[in-house]
């Protein structure tokens, strides 16, 4: 009954659908389920998956990024310009970019704190900036592709496995990312992240550094961004289109993982499930063969069903759940935003960024 | 808290529906293309003309009037036009509305139009050109037209018009001027314009490309078509022409919008992998050719029969691999034409009413030749650019200096 309340939840449809979806697409081409096809969809989920953990961090702390799919874009472009056919330069442009990600991350983010910009406004400044500048640098043409050794991280893999044949490098990245995101989250940096996006006065009031602790949070969205683009350099190339939408695409997973926009609220596995989701969804389209031309409006209606039943789920649980508020009310972070169980986000707000983690959630 | 919910989830359903619109939309879209439904192969693709088609089809085989070696100058079926009532001395200033500069083939198109203004400068038949860039919007380029007629003190219009029949009436207001004007690329509904300068068109593209694949394949074997958006007239018309014929031979063609993204063109071509087997791949355009040839790679398979474009990118991954290709043409050299018709038209002496421009394919036997005329170029060129003696060359295509 919990289980079936709990994949009913907002928090655990995007999981009820993921499963849906893989099914629908088993049927309807068989091959799927092979344990090889598997990974090649993880593949190819992995970059909208860790787009998707950097936008969490960002949308928890109640901002926005929308200069990822730019960086993106700036970034692949980077590595095929500058490592070029030089194998030896693949780990110093791989420094560099991530030097540069952080950058553009640290930027966003002080502009934001510091200068009381809007995120909305901020990045999406940097979004074009990025961009104009890219266009500028290439001529809107990339020089080519970078060396193989470079692309292996996103093409290549592990091959000749028992059972699952081959296991691309990114769906290992993909893991590690994603351990490393948990592990923030479960860390005071995480938790204070959550009360600055619940209710940034009072977090403000209990000692949080909120202008480091969002302009981490950007830090991270940008790095996300960057592991992303060194996977696309491999698994696409270089070309200026890539990376175009990423940050909608993220926003928009990490909205189906039942993440609240606005902030506060929000697990980042969920975040890591919806981007499946969209993939799965793109994925379900193609085989079953929707006309290309109509493929963007059943995209578009399919997600505005899924936030939607989401919203109201959100609601009649909020509803049934007063009178038996269930034991583990502190952990969710889908709990009601109002009203008997609106105490769960009041810890965390009081929690400062320095003060070891005691608390029991 | 419930209020905010619900803007939470407007701005979602908004937020999703421009990412995923925003994947494909263009403004160059025009509303019959909404409506658009894949057609069945028996059935009519709306933007099929058979008059077109065969007018192009029989152009394929003329042999163009005009220099061998500027092929920019050449002409096919040509109705010559009297021009001796703009003839004029000296320098003359240019105004040119461009519909964009938004993808790689107008980009090298720009540059060899920057760099053969350079040499008609020098030579004085033009003192300056003003240019308008629409960014792909109608509204924008009308504006900039009816700028040019009321302020741009102008002696001659060029216009790459951003879509046909929305440009129309305001190449109409330009012709009114009794200035000169030049269409080129994309057309109008009107022929008041001296000159309308273009290559011989999408079905002949259409034609080659489905000759070419149709000649290799069996009846009943797939060919998967990559288009890059739909509802633009010259792409349409390559998928119109190639969809008909693949239709007449028992070719399975199906086809996929990509945005011209590598990573969607890798998803797909994995998608029908995992479907099916893919025995050729048809491209609207070069870009992304080489993405759809490494899902073949990646995916342990032999290499399917493919065309591409003359699109570096994709003549250097054809070369690398050896596989069966074609690269077909939209005559990039076209840019040049305009700036060299101003030249013609202030000097009287004739031009073609329409101006076809020859658009040969390159054949694999071709390649090697290509390769070296452009080594150096980035893989956003397109080979058959037409500007070797111009000023500038080679470095400011490699550097891709978009002025």
């Amino acid at each position: 009954m919990t289980f079936v309340r709990t994949l009913l939840s907002p928090r655990g449809a995007v999981f009820l659908l993921l499963v849906i979806l893989l099914v629908a697409i088993t049927i309807l081409n068989p091959n799927f389920a092979d344990p090889g096809q598997l990974m090649r969809f993880v593949q190819r989920v992995a970059p909208i998956a860790i787009v998707a953990i950097g936008q969490y961090f960002v949308i928890i702390a109640g901002e926005f990024d929308l200069s990822q799919g730019s960086l993106i874009t700036a970034q692949v472009i980077i590595a095929g310009n500058l490592v070029g056919q030089d194998d030896s330069r693949t780990v110093p442009v791989l420094m560099l970019m991530m030097v540069f990600g952080a950058m553009i991350g640290l930027v966003n983010g002080l502009i934001t704190t510091l200068l009381k910009v809007p995120s909305f406004i901020v990045t999406l400044g940097m979004m074009l900036a990025l961009l104009g500048g890219v266009m500028w640098w290439t001529g809107g043409a990339a020089t080519g592709n970078p060396a193989d050794s470079f692309r292996q991280i996103g093409r290549g893999g592990i091959r000749d496995l028992p059972f699952i044949d081959f296991l691309p490098w990114s769906v290992l990245v993909l893991a590690a990312w994603l351990a490393l995101g948990i592990w923030l989250t479960k860390r005071p940096y995480g938790k204070v992240l959550i009360a600055l996006g619940d209710n940034a006065r009072a977090a403000r009031y209990a000692g949080a550094r909120d202008w480091w602790v969002s302009t981490r949070a950007f830090i991270i969205s940008s790095l996300s961004a960057t592991v992303t683009a060194v996977l696309l350099v491999g698994y696409a190339g270089v070309h200026p289109s890539v990376g175009r939408g990423y940050e909608f695409i993220a926003i928009t997973a990490v909205v189906l993982g039942g993440v609240v926009l606005g902030g506060g609220r929000g697990w980042i596995v969920a975040a890591v499930a919806g981007a499946f989701v969209l993939e799965a969804l793109f994925l379900l389209l193609n085989i079953a063969g929707v006309p290309s031309t109509m493929r963007d409006a059943v995209q578009g209606v399919i997600i505005i069903a899924a936030v939607a039943y989401s919203g109201i789920a959100f609601r009649s649980r909020r509803r049934g759940a007063a009178p038996h508020a269930s034991p583990d009310q502190g952990k969710e972070p889908d709990a009601s935003p109002d009203g008997a169980e609106g105490q769960s986000s009041a810890p965390p707000a009081l929690v400062s960024e320095g003060i070891p983690e005691t608390r029991g959630d | 808290m419930r209020r905010s919910m619900k803007i939470a989830t407007a701005t979602v359903a908004l937020v999703g529906l421009i990412a995923l619109g925003g994947c494909t939309t263009d403004p160059e879209v025009t509303p019959p293309a909404e409506t658009e439904e894949p057609a069945p192969p028996t059935t009519e693709n709306e933007w099929f003309d058979q008059a077109l088609f065969d007018k192009q089809d029989a152009e394929r085989d003329v042999v163009p009037e005009g220099p061998a070696d500027q092929p920019w100058l050449q002409h096919i079926n040509a109705e010559m036009v009297d021009t001796s009532e703009y003839a004029s001395a000296g320098p003359k200033k240019a105004c040119f509305a461009n519909a964009s500069i938004s993808n790689p083939w107008r980009q090298t198109g720009w540059i060899t139009m920057n760099q053969q203004l350079l040499a008609l400068q020098e030579a004085g038949a033009i003192s300056e050109m003003e240019t308008r860039d629409a960014q792909d919007t109608d509204d924008t380029q009308i504006a900039d037209i009816d700028y040019f007629i009321s302020e741009g003190n102008c002696d001659v219009f060029i216009i790459s018009p951003n879509s046909t029949a929305a440009m129309t009436p305001a190449v109409e207001r330009a012709c009114d001027t009794g200035k000169p004007v030049i269409v080129f690329d994309r057309g109008v509904n009107t022929d008041c314009p001296v000159t309308f300068i273009h290559p011989i068109g999408g079905f002949a593209w259409g034609i080659d490309t489905a000759e070419f694949l149709i000649d290799r394949l069996e009846p009943g074997d797939k060919v998967v078509a990559l288009r890059i958006l739909p509802g633009v007239d010259v792409l349409e018309h390559r998928w119109a022409a190639a969809e008909k014929l693949f239709a007449e031979a028992g070719i399975e063609a199906v086809f996929h919008f990509t945005g011209a993204d590598p990573a969607e063109i890798k998803n797909i071509i994995n998608d029908e992998l995992a479907r099916g087997d893919v025995h050729g791949i048809w491209m609207d355009a070069g870009d992304g050719a080489v993405a759809a040839i490494e899902a073949f790679e990646d995916a342990g398979l032999d290499y399917p029969v493919i065309t591409g474009e003359d699109e570096m990118s994709f003549l250097r991954k054809w070369d690398a691999t050896g596989l069966d290709g074609l690269g077909p043409v939209y005559s990039n050299f076209q840019w040049r034409t305009p700036l060299l018709a101003i030249q013609k038209i202030f000097a009287g002496e004739e031009v073609p009413k329409e101006w076809v421009l020859p658009q040969v394919p390159i054949e694999a036997g071709e390649l090697g030749a290509y390769l070296e005329a452009n080594d150096g170029m980035p893989d956003g060129h397109y080979a058959k650019f037409g500007g070797e003696d111009l000023p500038g060359y080679p470095e400011v295509w490699q550097q891709r200096q978009i002025p």
